[in-house]
């Protein structure tokens, strides 16, 4: 009896390893996760805009109806990328996430106190082995560090009111994001 | 050979366990750092690199992208104030005020993550398109049938899921309810 007690003891022990590794795996091996998702339906390092959002075409769950959304889906592995964008009227951002999804960096219009948002993004290597000098002329450049090779950069534009879709859709319109040629 | 049938019971009994507590925490999520204020709830720490790995497993199978803390915070509300469970066949009552931000959307989802099809392609409110009382405060009635004012149709869905979402706020993380986030209540009317 005390040593069926004790397999149970360990096979419940070995069940919590278990579950922590399935938590920790399962990021790797989502195949509906959002950048699989949007691999079909996005170009790398171009911006495309994602249709308007409707109960029979979300391109994401749970996306915003009141934004125009576009996406920069990225891959650094050839260099760093620029990116630039109008601002609109209402409310603009810039949402940065890795592969698997999580978000390490968001601006919005008024912390980039600008009517463009620019910047550049880069792994920390490729910021590493940047030259000396150009960072310190870098000083306004606006440089953010990927964590991941690859990624999904998402640019939104609000429209307040349903019939400001337009407006929100243009200022997208004027997203760029484009590899750097590599001085 | 008693050996090797205590083996395969520990193995069966991990197995359970382990995939078991990996699916329930995913189907009923266990994300940490939740913030609740009245019926809503927001996990602002899901918009950060600091994100845990149990809300990250969440997000890979459901496929969204988090709302990125310096973007905004989304407040789900599945519930009203009592713990009655949202019926798309009963009218409900959001009354009341929103914490600062620049602007907010209320959203309507099914249980997938999808918006719901209704007779006037509404799915949402901002914070601009709302009518208001002259004190700022606002009403909106989410039910199956045409009124007048602010109406959120819910298309008759069984079960759905609203979301608030503030952006440029500076609500976050360390938010506590109260005056600082004053939420909107949420009143279940009669049903049809």
């Amino acid at each position: 009896m005390t040593r069926w007690l004790l397999w149970l003891l360990g096979g419940v022990l070995l069940g919590g390893i278990v579950h922590l590794a399935t938590v920790l795996w399962l990021p790797r091996t989502a195949t509906q996760d959002a950048y699989s998702r949007l691999v079909p339906v996005t170009e790398v390092n171009a911006v495309t805009a994602l249709p308007e959002a409707a109960p029979d075409k979300m391109s994401l769950p749970y996306m915003d109806p009141a934004f125009a959304t576009a996406i920069c889906r990225y891959d650094l592995s050839q260099g760093p990328l620029k990116l630039s964008l109008n601002v609109s009227q209402a409310y603009t951002s810039v949402s940065f996430y890795t592969r698997y999804g999580s978000a390490y960096y968001a601006i919005n219009d008024r912390a980039a106190g600008r009517r463009l948002i620019e910047l550049e993004l880069m792994t920390e290597q490729q910021h590493n082995e940047m030259p000396e000098e150009e960072d310190v002329t870098a000083a306004d450049r606006l440089i953010v560090e990927s964590p991941t090779v690859t990624g999904i950069i998402v640019m939104k534009a609000l429209a307040p009111e349903p019939g400001l879709l337009p407006m929100a859709r243009a200022a997208l319109a004027t997203g760029r994001c484009r590899p750097q040629p590599q001085s | 050979m008693r050996f090797f049938l205590g083996t395969l019971f520990a193995f069966a009994v991990a197995a359970t366990v382990g995939l078991g507590a990996t699916w329930l925490s995913l189907s009923r999520g266990s994300a940490f750092g939740a913030v609740s204020i009245g019926a809503w709830t927001a996990w602002p720490r899901t918009g950060t690199v600091g994100i845990d790995p149990y809300a990250r497993a969440m997000i890979a199978r459901t496929g969204e992208l988090p709302v990125g803390v310096g973007d905004g915070v989304a407040f789900y509300a599945q519930a009203d104030d009592r713990g009655q469970n949202f019926d798309g066949r009963c009218d409900v009552d959001i009354t009341g005020i929103t914490p600062t931000a620049r602007f907010w959307t209320l959203t309507l989802y099914d249980q997938e993550g999808k918006l719901v099809a209704n007779s006037i392609n509404r799915y949402g409110f901002t914070s601009q398109e709302l009518i208001r009382n002259s004190d700022g405060s606002f009403a909106i009635r989410v039910g199956p049938r045409a009124r007048s004012g602010n109406w959120l149709p819910t298309g008759g869905v069984g079960h759905y899921i609203l979301v608030l979402r503030l952006y440029d706020t500076p609500v976050g993380a360390a938010t506590r309810a109260g005056r600082e986030a004053p939420m909107p209540a949420i009143t279940t009317r009669e049903c049809a």
